[in-house]
C-alpha cells in the first residue's frame, strides 16, 4: 500500500517540473526533488535487512559467483533424499531407509560447510567494510540488526535441511506409505531441525562476528562444529568400548550436532547415533535441551554485547 | 534555547542543533566538556584538531551514545529519549571507509535507503536521483571496489543523502582528496543547502576549507567551545580594504598623497608590500561603514582617480593566528578564552 502511494506521488511530482524543464538546457539537470512519501521505521528497516540476508544466504543478490557454493551445498543435501525416495518407491519398501530426524545428523557436513561459508559472508563483510556504522546511524537498533541476521541465518539453515525432508516426505506420501506415521515422523523432524538451524545460526554468527577477516571465520566455525564432533564421538566411543556407556549421554553435551542427537532421541522419537545406541535418558535429555536452549540465548546474548561495541 | 516542539512538523526550526552544558567523559578522557552551542539552518562547519571531541559529538548528536552530562537536541527532539526519531531526519557520512568493494553503488544506495525506511520503489527513484546529484551517472552500476577517492566520497555522500534527511552530519568529507576533488566536494556540501535545502554539519581540522563553505563556524578544542560564529563575522572583524588611486599632475604620488592625507585623519596605513602591485596599493583596517565614506572624501579633495577600493576577506586561520599569538602573550587559558571572545 505504501508503494502504491509513492507511486501515485511520483507522477504528481514529475508534473511540476516542465516549467523548470524549459529552462534547464541540460536534460541530467532537472532539479532536487525533495522526498514526502511515506518513512516506514525500524520494522521495516529490520524486515528489509532480514530479507536481504536471507536471500544472500543464497548468492541472491550478489554475484554469480557467491551464488554456486550455497546452491552446490543446497543440492548436496537434496540428492541423497531423492535417492532414497526412488529406492523406496522401486522397491516398494514398508518404511523409508532412514528417519527422517537422522537425516540432518547423517548431513551434518554439508550443514556444517554451510554455515562456515555463510555466517562470515552475512557479518563479517559489514565489520570489515565498517558498513555497521552506517546502519546504526539509521532508525534500526542493535537489537534490530542482530535479530534480523539471525533470523536469517536459522531461515537459510532451516530451508536448506527441511526441503530434503519435504522431499522425503512427498516421495514416502507417493509410495503409499501409512500416512499418520510419515506425517509425525515428518513433524518431530521440523522440529529436530529448527532447534538445529537456531543452534547452528547461533555459533556460526557468533564466531564469525567476533573476526571481520572472512577466512579466519570459515576456519573456525568448521573447526568449532567439526573438531568438537570428532572429539565426542571419539570419547563416545572410547567410552562405549570400556563399558562406561552411562557416560556416553553426558559426553554428548560437549558438540552441538550431539546435544541435537541427544534432544532428539529424548523427545522427537529418534534413534540415537551415539556410539552403542546409548541414548539419553528423559532426564538426561532434559539437561541436553536445556543446554542447547542456553547456548541459543547465550550466542543471542553475546552478538548484542559484539554490536554494542561496534556501534559507531 | 528555542523551545520548537517536535509535535508540530510545521515549525520552522529556527535552532537545528542545541546542546547545553554537553559533556562526555571517558575514564581516562575527557571527550566534550560542558559544550553549550545553538546552530541554526545552514552550512555549519565543526572545526578543532583530530581528537578534539568532533566525532564524539556527532555520536551523542544521533543518540546513539549516551552524554555523561547535559541535554542536546537535534531539530528540536530530545538526543536522549528520541535517537530513532533524530536518525529518521538525519544523514551521517562516516569519515572512514564505509563501503563493500563487491557490490555496485547503485545496490548499495537502494539498500541503504530501505534501512531508512523508505519503500522499494521510492527507495530506487531516490537513489538514482541522488546519485546524480552527487555527480555519479554509468559507474553507479560497477562494484565500487573500482572507484577512486573522490567517487568514493561521492557514494558515501549519497547513502546520507538518499533519504532526503532535514540535517546531514558529514565527517571529514574532504579527507584524502586531491585539491581538485576538494574543491568539488566543498562546492556539493555548499549545494546540499542550497539546492537541496539540507542543513549541513560539516567536520574538518581544516579552517581555510570551511571559509568558503559554511555559514557558521564552530571552533572546539580539547571538548570546549573555543569559538562560535558566522564566517562573515569572522571576515568582517578584520576587513582590510585595498585602495588603489592614479596620479595626477598636481599629485605626480597620488599613493603617497593620498596616504598622507590619510594618516592626516587619523587612518593607520600600510603599503601591502609582499602582495602583489606593492607600492600602488594602500591597504587599511575598515571600522566600518564610516571609513568607505572617509576614504571616497579624501580622494575627491585630492582629485585623484580612485581605481578601486575592495575588500580583501582575510582567512578564518589568520584570525585564529591573531587569537592564538595574543592568548599566548597573556599566557593563562582563562585569558585565551577571552581573546578568543572578544573576535566575535
Amino acid at each position: 500500500m505504501a508503494v502504491e502511494q509513492t507511486r501515485a506521488q511520483a507522477p504528481a511530482r514529475a508534473g511540476e517540473q516542465p516549467t523548470h524543464a524549459g529552462e534547464q538546457s541540460r536534460i541530467h539537470n532537472i532539479g532536487y526533488r525533495n522526498y514526502d512519501g511515506p518513512r516506514l521505521g525500524r520494522a521495516y528497516a529490520r524486515r528489509s535487512l532480514y530479507s536481504q540476508s536471507l536471500r544472500g544466504a543464497y548468492g541472491l543478490g550478489r554475484s554469480a559467483k557467491s551464488k554456486v557454493l550455497p546452491m552446490l551445498l543446497f543440492a548436496v543435501m537434496c540428492v541423497p533424499a531423492a535417492i532414497m525416495v526412488a529406492v523406496a518407491v522401486a522397491t516398494q519398501a514398508n518404511d523409508l531407509p532412514i528417519k527422517y530426524t537422522d537425516y540432518a545428523i547423517i548431513m551434518q557436513a554439508v550443514i556444517g560447510l554451510y554455515v562456515a561459508s555463510q555466517a562470515p559472508q552475512s557479518v563479517s563483510r559489514d565489520l570489515r567494510f565498517k558498513t555497521v556504522p552506517l546502519y546504526f546511524s539509521r532508525p534500526i537498533e542493535t537489537a534490530d540488526y542482530v535479530r534480523a541476521k539471525f533470523a536469517a541465518l536459522t531461515s537459510a539453515l532451516f530451508i536448506l535441511t527441511t526441503v530434503p525432508l519435504i522431499v522425503l516426505y512427498v516421495g514416502a506420501l507417493l509410495a503409499k506409505l501409512d500416512f499418520t506415521d510419515q506425517t509425525k515422523g515428518f513433524g518431530q523432524g521440523l522440529v529436530s531441525v529448527a532447534l538445529l538451524s537456531l543452534l547452528f545460526a547461533g555459533i556460526g554468527l557468533v564466531i564469525s562476528a567476533v573476526t571481520p577477516r572472512r577466512g579466519f571465520g570459515i576456519a573456525a566455525v568448521i573447526a568449532v562444529l567439526t573438531i568438537s564432533y570428532g572429539a565426542v564421538s571419539a570419547v563416545q566411543a572410547i567410552a562405549d568400548v570400556q563399558n562406561s556407556g552411562d557416560a556416553v549421554p553426558w559426553l554428548g553435551l560437549f558438540s552441538p550436532i550431539t546435544l541435537i542427537d541427544g534432544v532428539q532421541t529424548a523427545f522427537l522419537g529418534a534413534t540415537s547415533n551415539f556410539p552403542g545406541g546409548h541414548g539419553p535418558s528423559s532426564g538426561q535429555g532434559v539437561v541436553h535441551l536445556l543446554v542447547v536452549l542456553a547456548l541459543i540465548a547465550g550466542c543471542y546474548g553475546l552478538l548484542m554485547r559484539r554490536y554494542r561495541k561496534a556501534g559507531l | 534555547m528555542t523551545t520548537a516542539t517536535s509535535g508540530s512538523p510545521n515549525v520552522e526550526f529556527v535552532t537545528v542543533i542545541a546542546t547545553e552544558s554537553l559533556s562526555k567523559r571517558f575514564p581516562r578522557v575527557t571527550a566534550l566538556d560542558r559544550l553549550s552551542v545553538d546552530i541554526g539552518p545552514g552550512v555549519t562547519g565543526l572545526v578543532g584538531a583530530n581528537g578534539a571531541g568532533k566525532s564524539t559529538l556527532i555520536k551523542i548528536l544521533l543518540g546513539l551514545s549516551p552524554a555523561t552530562e547535559g541535554r542536546a537536541e537535534v531539530l528540536g527532539l530530545d538526543v536522549a529519549s528520541k535517537g530513532g526519531d533524530i536518525r529518521e531526519r538525519v544523514g551521517y557520512m562516516p569519515e572512514h571507509d564505509c563501503l563493500p568493494p563487491d557490490v555496485s553503488a547503485t545496490e548499495f544506495v537502494v539498500h541503504m535507503a530501505r534501512m531508512s525506511g523508505l519503500p522499494p520503489t521510492a527507495a530506487r527513484e531516490r537513489t538514482a536521483d541522488t546519485l546524480r546529484h552527487v555527480g555519479l551517472y554509468e559507474e553507479r552500476y560497477r562494484p565500487i571496489g573500482g572507484y577512486s577517492t573522490g567517487m568514493k566520497q561521492r557514494v558515501k555522500l549519497a547513502q546520507a543523502l538518499v533519504h532526503d534527511p532535514q540535517l546531514v552530519f558529514l565527517d571529514e568529507p574532504t579527507n584524502g582528496l586531491d585539491p581538485v576533488g576538494r574543491d568539488e566536494m566543498l562546492g556539493l556540501i555548499r549545494r546540499i543547502h542550497t539546492d537541496f535545502g539540507i542543513s549541513v554539519l560539516v567536520t574538518s581540522h581544516l579552517l581555510g576549507e570551511l571559509e568558503r563553505t559554511c555559514d557558521h563556524v564552530v571552533v572546539v578544542d580539547g571538548g570546549k567551545l573555543l569559538r562560535s560564529s558566522s564566517t562573515r563575522d569572522f571576515t568582517q572583524s578584520t576587513a582590510t580594504l585595498a585602495i588603489e588611486v592614479t596620479d595626477t599632475d598636481e599629485h605626480p604620488d597620488g599613493t603617497g598623497a593620498l596616504r598622507k592625507a590619510l594618516h592626516a585623519r587619523g587612518m593607520t596605513v600600510s603599503d601591502g608590500s609582499g602582495l602583489p602591485g606593492a607600492g600602488h596599493i594602500l591597504l587599511l583596517t575598515a571600522q566600518g561603514e564610516e571609513t568607505y565614506d572617509l576614504v571616497r572624501d579624501v580622494v575627491a579633495d585630492l582629485g585623484l582617480g580612485l581605481v578601486r577600493m575592495e575588500q580583501r576577506r582575510h582567512q578564518i586561520a589568520e584570525v585564529f593566528k591573531d587569537s592564538d599569538e595574543q592568548a599566548n602573550a597573556q599566557g593563562s587559558q582563562h585569558a585565551r578564552k577571552e581573546a578568543v571572545g572578544h573576535g566575535g
